[in-house]
């Protein structure tokens, strides 16, 4: 489904990644861990295609079509879904206008008609129990006022309506009390299936502890370092990153 | 020859035509007026009230000037359908500055005592009444455009509710610009509302033909004590106008006010907005949304006067600039020392859309009491671009991206425009005119090019 191939990314002049590689098929789990400032991520924004850095090399291959040639919306439109590490509050804007815009721009796309009022507001219903999501949030503007937990809840809300093929999750996990962490793996899980692929981008492994990786790679210094299952999870939570970065420095 | 002696002269040549049936009272305003421009003469480049609006090369503009009204043969109803058609409401259209009423009276008298329509007229019929209010709120002294139109305004609408009425249906004034060449127009708005009154107006400037109009009004308005007045000025003039508005309100004690001005279109336009708080606890807010494209110049000015203690004030101005149009925002409140209690509040956005734009904001505080709640705040910036990137993220196109933004900012203003249909059909002409859809008069079937 997805295939980066020596992937380098510039911000303003200096090399954030320096050569990733990553192939991920229909139906797996990858985590991308990593300490902190090793380019986490700087990968989610280049597959979402955030535009202030440059690709100075590589490529990425997504459904067999070169991503970094479409804009952010036509990723979007193609299937890709980044859960924000920071969701943006955008005052002004209601949530269901908002979600409305986006679910009919998608079906645009595809060559659909849009969705009529009475469907997508079913259609909200529906998903909003997945994440267990405050019927009130979605009356109010796009994540304003929401807590730390609302904002994550929201992300996996709308990865839930917008239905992706792969869906991309920055920290998702990070601020989150182990209420919501369960409430938002759920989530993950339940719309898990073997079209759809999942890349989640976590600093902690306690969140593997719910949404179960196939594979686990550990991103250090802009190169993926280690790559294994889902033990290699379990050895960075007892042992730290500071085994992988001594072996990774030695070796340079 | 300079240009204020163009207008003095103006003015002495055609003395005996201007204002031919005047009473005395308004021969003496207009005496004292002329004296007033006299002295003061147009505000230069250092005068720092219109710094970034110099307006004396307009006046000296070639451009013709009607001491009566025009025999122009239109047929508003069929031609023109104003942008803002409220089913409910009052319309009295004013042409060229002069009061149209083909076959209608110039001026109405409802049962309850409301009497509304040209102004002219009501000056003839009711001299004592217009005599009290007339000119006593806009000084002509150091107000160089007040004092133009007070010499040379020849009619324009007179709104009178009486204590305790409440007009049912909002008044809806209609200007029009119309002719066959470059044209100046002074035209004098006066609204009274006696004690516990309550009246909505709605002002729709409009041009019906593509000729260089320059436009100098005047509203004064007087609210009692725990009047209501709501005063919405939509300007969708077409960018070859030159509108300069001068409004001056007056509230007495515990009277409410909401001004706003939305202004679509309209070349270089100045507004000057002066609300003085003569009673307690009076409460007023001023909204202010403007839109500029291409060579668009807006300009607002504002001061709000609290005088007496307990008296609140809001204002939210709020600009969105393109290509290389420019706006001013400059406010000013003024609490006097006796004003204890006073709460004013102001804030001041403006988004740049292009990198040629520009805005300039100056908020200013005077404050001689001790015990008041004072606030203001401006912003000058782009439209934001975290998110835009996350509305993109989710499938929505950039334009439409950016369009959900700006809605959202000019949503801001115009959610708190109050009565519901009109707060409707505003929300609509403002994304219409920003998605470019709307130009000019919308409904107008003239086709006139800008």
């Amino acid at each position: 489904m997805l295939e980066i191939k020596d992937l380098k990314v510039n911000i303003e002049d200096k090399e954030i990644l320096k050569g990733i590689n990553l192939s991920v098929k229909a139906g797996e789990v990858h985590a991308i861990m990593g300490p902190n400032g090793s380019g986490k991520s700087t990968l989610a924004s280049a597959l979402a295609g955030r535009n202030y850095f440059n690709i100075t090399h590589g490529k990425i291959i997504y459904e067999g079509k070169d991503l970094t040639e479409l804009t952010p919306e036509d990723r979007a439109r193609e299937g890709i879904f980044l859960g924000f590490q920071y969701p943006v509050e955008i005052p002004g804007v209601s949530m269901v206008n908002f979600l409305r815009t986006a679910i009919n721009s998608m079906r645009k796309y595809r060559g659909q008609e849009p969705l009529p009022a009475g469907d997508f507001l079913k259609l909200m219903r529906e998903k909003k129990k997945i994440v267990e999501i405050d019927s009130d949030l979605t009356n109010r503007s796009v994540n304003e006022g929401f807590s730390g937990g609302e904002k994550k809840k929201n992300e996996i809300f709308q990865m839930a309506l917008l239905e992706p093929r792969l869906a991309i999750l920055d920290e998702t996990d990070s601020g989150l009390d182990i209420d919501a962490l369960r409430i938002v793996s759920n989530g993950v899980n339940k719309l898990r299936s073997p079209e759809n692929a999942t890349i989640i981008i976590t600093h902690y492994q306690r969140l593997l502890d719910y949404i179960v990786p196939d594979v686990v790679h550990v991103l250090y210094k802009g190169r993926i370092v280690k790559s294994g299952d889902k033990s290699l999870a379990k050895e960075l939570e007892e042992h730290g990153y500071d085994w992988i970065k001594h072996e990774v420095d030695a070796h340079a | 020859m300079h240009t204020p002696e163009k207008y003095l002269e103006l003015f002495q040549k055609n003395r005996k035509q201007i204002g031919k049936d005047d009473p005395p009272f308004v021969k003496k305003l207009r005496d004292t007026a002329i004296a007033s421009f006299r002295q003061s003469g147009f505000p230069g480049r250092k005068e720092e009230r219109y710094r970034y609006t110099h307006l004396e090369p307009v006046f000296d503009g070639e451009l013709s000037f009607d001491f009566q009204p025009r025999q122009i043969r239109f047929d508003d109803d069929e031609i023109f359908s104003c942008d803002v058609p409220l089913l409910d409401s009052s319309v009295v259209t004013v042409l060229n500055g002069f009061f149209h009423h083909p076959g209608k009276e110039a001026l109405t008298r409802l049962d309850n005592g409301i009497i509304y329509g040209s102004l002219k007229e009501a000056i003839g019929q009711y001299p004592d009444l217009v005599k009290k209010y007339l000119g006593t709120n806009a000084p002509t002294s150091n107000e160089p455009f007040v004092a133009l139109n007070t010499a040379f305004s020849q009619d324009g609408i007179f709104l009178y509710v009486p204590e305790g009425v409440r007009m049912e249906r909002p008044i809806q004034i209609i200007n029009l610009l119309l002719s066959d060449k470059n044209q100046m127009v002074h035209h004098r708005n006066l609204f009274v509302l006696e004690s516990n009154a309550v009246a909505q107006v709605i002002i729709c400037d409009h041009t019906l033909s593509p000729h260089m109009f320059l436009t100098n009004s005047v509203t004064e308005a007087y609210t009692g004590e725990n009047a209501d007045l709501d005063l919405l000025r939509l300007q969708n003039e077409h960018n070859n106008s030159c509108q300069v508005t001068n409004t001056w309100i007056s509230q007495e004690r515990h009277s409410r006010c909401q001004h706003g001005t939305i202004t679509l279109h309209g070349g270089i336009v100045r507004n000057n907005l002066r609300i003085n708080m003569e009673g307690e606890g009076a409460e007023t807010s001023a909204l202010g949304l403007f839109l500029t494209d291409k060579m668009q110049h807006v300009d607002s000015y504002t001061v709000i006067d609290h005088r007496k203690p307990h008296c609140t004030s809001n204002q939210y101005y709020k600009g969105v600039l393109d290509d290389i149009s420019t706006g001013a925002f400059n406010g000013k409140i003024h609490v006097h020392p006796d004003a204890q209690k006073t709460e004013a509040f102001q804030t001041n956005n403006n988004i740049l859309l292009s990198d040629t734009a520009k805005v300039h904001t100056k908020p200013r505080l005077e404050i001689y009491a001790d015990d008041v709640k004072c606030s203001h705040g401006a912003t000058v910036g782009q439209l934001d671009e975290e998110a835009l990137f996350y509305l993109q993220s989710r499938g929505i196109s950039k334009e439409e991206s950016r369009l959900m933004l700006m809605d959202a900012f000019t949503w801001d203003v115009i959610s708190k425009i109050k009565h519901p249909s009109l707060q409707e059909r505003i929300t609509e002409l403002v994304g219409k005119r920003l998605r470019g859809e709307l130009s000019r008069c919308n409904n107008c079937a003239m086709h006139c090019q800008e």
